[in-house]
């Protein structure tokens, strides 16, 4: 069970998935260079965090052209474990992995903070572990989170269980006062139809460990781990 | 002949021009005047400050290291390294880029000297809110900070915010950065080793930031002036490459020294290199990356463009050294070499242009100032308690200083900080010290940042040693031994008899506590004349201080847990309210002397409660500082969102006045909560260590009730002061 970890320029939150996976999941894992396209012996890719190219132009809207992005596109396609996290996911909807767009947070700042979402689909490789509907204590820290589809994006994800997380309360209510950013439909996280590529802005790579404050983002790097073991 | 105006404008005296011509025995050419108006300023000579900085103790409890950009304490087989340093002017002209490229400046400080970057912390201080111009500087410092910090990748964990009349025309932004490293993998700053080559690496050389030392740094603003062309841009994902390429340059055990451009650019890192090396640098200028063609050479020279580096290569590995930084991105070129006499020899297209000894330059002038007592103090120490009347209505008051912006909470500031990232923050901001694991180890560091200035202007001796005290106790009350310092020291024209005299008086003060705390001042810088037409800024020598917590499972937090504890007051009030938020707020007073601090009595404070933590009796451990017992135990019930706990104080006694016990700002003061059957334990400790000890109430309930005998004179649901407490500043942010 291989897992790599890409490495845009501005990537910085690559190091702590590294970790996660090597001292907190035991697994063996390895950098992946953004100009390196040799992704064969890899079983699962994460497109950590950061500010891939300083976030210029919009985010994700250069790494999508990095050499590594053509390869991480033909290992979904061939139904490779794909996860981003953060500017990962804004990377993997800047390649047309994902559907959707990422608008400024409406409060136009900076936001990090524990929030909580609620866990919709259970049937896919990342969150396999999960309760129906459990609710994960879990950081966000972004700028562009405020997710955006057009109304029949939105009805097909809603249609085919694409939304697997949405923003709530600590009690599971999804409304208003629970979005921290503004998402349409209070979406923290999608996946793609086939259910191998999966994006979401909080940080499960931050929400490991006790220690930290919480262990709730552990369940989804068990869950894939869970997944590539029984494939 | 140099005309006076030249190097007048450049901020050189005349004694020192006359100086420069003896060291030269020759007029200087343009490049050189510039040379020593930069490296002879305060931000990289510190000609008035050099003496009295000796008399901060070098060494503490941990083993210390002192290098060139920055100091640090070992701990086991690690190297903590930090340094906190100002940038007041740029940010008082530009607030976003001037707090972004102060962050980017601290934290090439930490890189350099080979560790990464684990945290960043800022104490920011502005005028009231009520005017205009300082809340466009609190929203730009702010955003300045989150836009480079958090591209960075290094969590902004920690820090402070006050609000004070004198920094209405110049607010402090002091920011700090600590670092990791393996202690035998440490870099260092200097050039040797005859041919060895001398690469520039980074962003390339423009016009920006020219002068930014000397001239901004080193005068007062006057009304009208514009600065703005010698404020730096910042590049944050430039400085995150380099941060990565540099770090893996100076693994591969080819690179000799290595040193930041920042303040003064290319002047201060080739001469302090050949200095600090005690060898001779040569070096043409034409193979500097520049953005903008037709620059001087004395422009090339004075350039405070940012994320630029310069590096001592061994020779024959310069291929690669190139190979890493390209791989980045980034410019890596050598430019010159390491030559066996001790001189500095600029040449542009193969003509001298500046030929200076390197010692000559980084020797600045030492200047003995004359000092004198202000003589408003004596009035203004003198307080009639008796004047001041008692309020009828505790709850209001106790609500007013929740309210204001010096105490409110900094939610609003630090959500747009990313303060998690690194995966290391095991107290996240919002309690009295950040604490932050290392990985690898079973050990944490703890960072704070303190200083009230306002005891600083009442009484700089007590007040800087209050800022130390402080400190301390903030790391103590997180689970942390207090180990090391890093002062950032803040004051006006040292010209002027009455602020060199706080100068004087501020580090004596700092010298004194951190020798009675066995704590050593690792690193640190000094920024005078911050002072404008509105007047000068109080003294403000703000203490960054780092602890070492044994056990990462050690931590504590300051709001209380759980329903039914057990509340204790460690220390004693006493009748002081000078200089307290209370009688600023309540009764509009500026006046009095700073509380009493006896060092004796807050080390048994401080390590009554460290013990108590540390064997794990206690719950919740806060200290008293603004806004007094009151504040603290407010604080203590709210300032956990999502658990927040009322408390009944029924037992405290009241040995002076009410308003005294509950909003005076008297030191030593910890409030801890405990189980019950944790008490007696705790008592033996206070009694062992001789720490004033009482059991002033409990924990739960949805209030916090204060009881003077059967009578409450405080009963606020903790949700009404909770929503006095967060919102405040932000509503004044955004009036």
């Amino acid at each position: 069970m291989k897992f790599g970890v890409v490495v845009f320029p501005g990537s910085n939150c690559d190091q702590d998935c590294f970790y996660v996976v090597k001292d907190v999941l035991k697994q063996p894992v390895k950098y992946i260079w953004h100009k390196d396209t040799e992704l064969d012996n890899f079983d699962c890719i994460i497109l950590p965090g950061g500010f891939s190219y300083g976030d210029y132009l919009r985010t994700g809207a250069v790494a999508r052209f990095s050499p590594v992005m053509d390869s991480v596109i033909d290992f979904a396609k061939r139904g490779g474990i794909v996860i981003g996290i953060c500017n990962g996911f804004q990377i993997l909807l800047e390649s047309g992995l994902l559907p959707g767009a990422m608008l400024r947070n409406t409060n136009l700042h900076f936001i990090c903070k524990y929030v909580y979402i609620k866990t919709e689909n259970i049937k896919i490789p990342f969150t396999n572990l999960c309760k129906k509907n459990q609710i994960l204590k879990i950081p966000i820290a972004h700028n562009e989170g405020n997710y955006y589809i057009d109304d029949d994006g939105l009805k097909s994800l809603e249609k085919n269980g694409q939304i697997v997380f949405r923003y709530c309360s600590p009690e599971g209510d999804v409304n208003k006062e629970s979005n921290p950013n503004g998402a349409l439909a209070n979406i923290a996280g999608i996946i793609n139809r086939e259910g191998n590529t999966l994006g979401m802005m909080p940080h499960p790579e931050r929400s490991s460990e006790a220690e930290l404050g919480s262990e709730d983002g552990f369940l989804i790097l068990r869950s894939i781990l869970k997944w590539l073991g029984s494939k | 002949m140099v005309k006076p105006e030249v190097y007048r404008s450049l901020g050189l005296s005349d004694e020192e021009y006359k100086r420069i011509i003896d060291v030269l025995k020759r007029e200087p050419s343009t490049t050189e005047l510039a040379m020593f108006s930069v490296e002879w300023s305060e931000h990289c000579g510190y000609p008035h400050s050099r003496n009295l900085l000796k008399l901060l103790p070098k060494k503490g409890k941990y083993p210390t290291l002192i290098g060139e950009d920055s100091g640090g304490i070992i701990v086991d087989d690690l190297a903590i390294i930090f340094k906190m340093e100002s940038h007041n002017h740029p940010s008082q002209i530009e607030p976003k880029q001037g707090a972004a490229t102060g962050i980017g400046g601290i934290i090439r400080d930490i890189f350099t000297a080979g560790a990464r970057p684990i945290a960043s912390l800022n104490s920011l201080r502005f005028g009231p809110l009520t005017e205009p111009y300082n809340r466009y500087l609190l929203r730009g410092v702010v955003d300045g900070i989150q836009f480079y910090g958090n591209c960075l990748g290094v969590p902004t964990v920690a820090g402070e915010i006050y609000f004070d009349e004198s920094y209405s025309g110049n607010c402090l932004v002091n920011v700090m950065s600590i670092g990791v490293a393996k202690k035998d993998e440490l870099a260092r700053a200097f050039a040797r080793g005859v041919g060895n080559s001398i690469m520039y690496v980074g962003s390339s050389t423009g016009r920006d930031g020219i002068g930014g030392c000397s001239v901004l740094a080193s005068h007062e603003f006057k009304e009208g002036e514009e600065k703005r062309p010698t404020v730096q841009i910042g590049d944050p994902f430039t400085e995150k490459c380099l941060i990565e390429a540099t770090l893996e340059a100076l693994a591969t055990g080819h690179v000799v020294g290595i040193k930041d451009m920042g303040a003064a650019g290319l002047t201060c890192s080739t001469s302090e290199m050949a200095s600090v090396g005690n060898s001779g640098m040569e070096v043409e200028l034409q193979l500097v990356p520049r953005r903008e063609a037709d620059m001087e050479p004395w422009e090339i020279m004075m350039s405070e463009s940012q994320e630029r580096m310069l590096v001592c290569v061994k020779k024959g590995k310069e291929k690669e050294i190139e190979k890493i930084f390209s791989k980045w991105d980034l410019h890596a070129v050598v430019i010159g070499k390491v030559t066996d006499d001790d001189i500095v020899r600029i040449k542009d297209k193969g003509k001298v242009v500046a030929e200076i000894k390197a010692h000559s330059l980084t020797q600045a002038p030492v200047y003995d100032m004359p000092y004198k007592k202000p003589a408003y103090l004596d009035d203004l120490n003198k307080l009639d308690i008796t004047k001041i009347s008692e309020p009828k209505d505790y709850n209001g008051v106790l609500l007013k200083l929740l309210g204001s912006p010096t105490i409110s909470s900094k939610v609003w500031v630090y959500e747009q900080y990313d303060h998690m990232v690194q995966t290391n923050t095991v107290t996240l901001p919002g309690s009295d010290a950040s604490v932050l694991r290392l990985k690898g180890t079973n050990k944490a560091v703890a960072a704070t940042t303190d200083c009230n200035s306002r005891y600083c202007y009442l009484n700089p001796y007590k007040g800087a040693q209050i800022a130390v005290a402080e400190a301390a106790r903030n790391l103590v009350c997180s689970g942390a031994e207090p180990a090391a310092v890093t002062d950032c020291l803040n004051f006006g024209n040292p010209k002027r008899p009455d602020r060199f005299w706080q100068f004087k008086n501020c580090v004596e003060g700092v010298a004194s506590a951190c020798k009675f705390l066995n704590i050593s001042v690792v690193s640190g810088n000094v920024s005078f004349y911050n002072e404008s037409v509105k007047g000068v800024v109080n003294p403000t020598p703000t203490i960054g201080m780092i602890g070492i917590v044994d056990d990462v499972h050690q931590v504590c937090t300051q709001f209380f847990k759980n329903e039914k504890e057990i509340i204790i007051l460690l220390g004693t009030s006493k009748e002081e309210l000078g200089g307290s938020e209370y009688l600023k707020e309540v009764h509009g007073q500026v006046k009095g002397d700073a509380p009493d601090l006896d060092l004796w009595l807050e080390q048994a404070v401080q390590r009554t409660a460290l013990d108590a933590i540390r064997k794990g009796l206690v719950s919740s451990a806060h200290d008293c500082s603004e806004g007094g017992l009151a504040v603290a135990l407010a604080e203590c019930c709210i300032s956990n969102k999502e658990n927040m706990v009322g408390a009944v104080i029924d037992s405290l006694t009241f040995d002076v006045r009410k308003d005294a016990t509950l909003f005076g700002e008297s030191q030593s003061r910890i409030v801890l909560s405990c189980s019950k059957k944790s008490v007696h334990k705790i008592r033996d400790i206070a009694e062992r260590f001789g720490a004033p000890f009482q059991i002033i109430g409990r924990t739960g309930g949805k209030e916090l009730k204060i009881l003077v005998g059967k009578r409450k004179i405080i009963n606020l649901s903790v949700e009404g002061m909770f929503e006095r407490w967060i919102d405040s500043l932000q509503s004044l942010i955004m009036a």
